[in-house]
């Protein structure tokens, strides 16, 4: 199976999974915006999504995509190692062009995922969780996200636990798009200058519309308007 | 301009393929800063002839920039802290008086080490045997316009083919990846019509032999281009991407 056995072939697994949860990525940030703009807005989505067979779909999806993707630099990290050899440079230096994120993925990998787990805790695991297994694990109903998103953010420590994590999430986009699309043949020299600022424009658009929100309860406007 | 220095060198020492190998220091003086680095090792090992001790061995040839035998790793740089350079062309003057130099051998899975600073860049031509090529006689030399060609095109496959395969791409790379160099050689045959031909299966060919020969995957950190002596470019790397993921999805 060449999407194993050759480098090329699971770099594509590596790009398309990556570009999916990028996708994602967008469309989870569209949605929480709504938080800021109408609470009920926010609360509207929820239910919408909840845990209806589209929304199940999707997160199975969306795991198996987490999955891979995770399975995958783990080898290709592990394969990397060993393609180096077991001396390793005494002097090493780094190079201007090369950004300090790109050498640096799979520990930004791991700082993500690292916080996914307590995001999954604070919202999915009181959401579509207790709608799914009927338990009641929050003390808001499931599809009132506004009140779980106001009520964890009011605390100023997991304010800052989140800026943190969109941090390292941003590095890791800003290498991971334009990696992606230069591991799928689709750059040229032309391109890309103008890849790796695409890149930082989606990176930087997804991270500040998160980062928004907790910035907006950390701010106090939560409670004033 | 008469200037000399004197500097420390720290070089690794390895007596074979198998021996544990460690750093030796020597000290140097009165190095002209007009010298090349290969020269400056040239009296170190005269040096060392003298002292009755073992010379140290390191790859040379052309000592013009040329065949890409010179290796290397100088001060954490493969072929030294300048750039767009081979290790013949660095010269003393970008060293300052009294500085400590470290000298290693390319350090890369594929790349055993033989001896000192010798490396077995046997690979590289492993993967030229396995497609870096054109099975069809292409006959005398064509009338010059009855196959036109782009300058843009001729420009991008003249770019690639200035890799002189050194192997400092897999040298610098944190992944030990040789994919600059395969890129450059299926670059400079897929965008020509004589290579064109065989492209898929070039393409197919050469990345299997150079993932069977222990090089690491592709991580697009650009390390490779920086420390290229000919600057190969890795757009270069996406059109090989590109050729490759084309003839597998062909199959």
């Amino acid at each position: 199976m060449w999407l194993i056995d050759s480098s090329i072939g699971r770099k594509l697994v590596m790009s398309i999974t990556g570009t999916f949860l990028v996708l994602f990525l967008l469309f989870h940030s569209c949605m929480n915006i709504v938080v800021i703009i109408s609470p009920d807005g926010y609360n509207t989505i929820c239910e919408f999504l909840g845990a209806n067979w589209y929304a199940i779909v999707g997160t199975t999806m969306l795991a198996a995509g987490f999955v891979i993707h995770i399975l995958y630099a783990l080898y290709l990290t592990y394969q990397n190692m060993r393609a180096r050899g077991n001396e390793r440079y005494a002097v090493t230096s780094n190079q201007k062009s090369v950004d300090w994120s790109s050498q640096n993925m799979l520990v930004l990998g791991a700082i993500v995922l690292g916080f996914l787990g307590l995001h999954m805790f604070n919202f999915w695991y009181k959401m579509q969780f207790a709608e799914l297994s009927g338990i009641e694990t929050g003390q808001f109903h499931p599809a009132d996200g506004a009140a779980y998103v106001k009520d964890l953010f009011s605390n100023w420590a997991y304010c800052a636990i989140y800026i943190v994590w969109l941090s390292a999430l941003w590095f890791h986009l800003t290498h991971g798009v334009w990696s992606a699309l230069q591991s799928l043949g689709l750059n040229n020299k032309t391109w890309l200058p103008r890849v790796k600022m695409i890149a930082n424009v989606i990176s930087t658009i997804v991270i500040l519309m998160f980062m928004s929100i907790p910035l907006y309860y950390l701010f106090g406007c939560g409670s004033c308007c | 301009m008469d200037k000399s220095i004197n500097v420390t060198l720290k070089v690794w020492r390895q007596a074979g393929p198998k021996v544990k190998g460690k750093f030796e220091t020597y000290k140097l003086d009165n190095v002209s800063t007009d010298s090349s680095f290969l020269e400056m090792m040239d009296v170190l090992n005269e040096q060392l002839i003298n002292e009755r001790k073992e010379p140290i061995a390191f790859d040379h040839d052309c000592r013009e920039g040329i065949c890409g035998m010179c290796s290397m790793y100088i001060n954490g740089h493969p072929h030294g802290p300048d750039g767009e350079i081979t290790t013949c062309q660095l010269h003393m003057r970008v060293f300052k008086n009294n500085e400590t130099i470290t000298i290693e051998p390319w350090r890369s899975a594929a790349f055993p080490v033989i001896k000192d600073l010798m490396v077995n860049r046997g690979a590289y031509d492993k993967i030229i045997q396995a497609g870096g090529f054109v099975n069809v006689n292409t006959g005398g030399v064509p009338d010059g316009n009855a196959i036109a060609i782009g300058k843009d095109i001729a420009d991008e496959a003249m770019d690639a083919a200035s890799c002189i395969g050194c192997g400092a791409c897999a040298a610098a790379c944190k992944n030990g990846s040789a994919m600059l160099f395969v890129a450059a050689k299926v670059s400079q045959l897929a965008l020509l019509p004589q290579g064109k031909v065989e492209g898929a299966a070039r393409a197919k060919a050469m990345v299997a032999k150079m993932d069977e020969l222990g090089f690491g995957n592709c991580t697009n950190t650009g390390a490779c281009e920086a420390e290229c002596p000919k600057n190969v470019s890795i757009s270069h790397i996406a059109r090989l991407n590109r050729e490759f993921l084309c003839a597998k999805f062909q199959d």
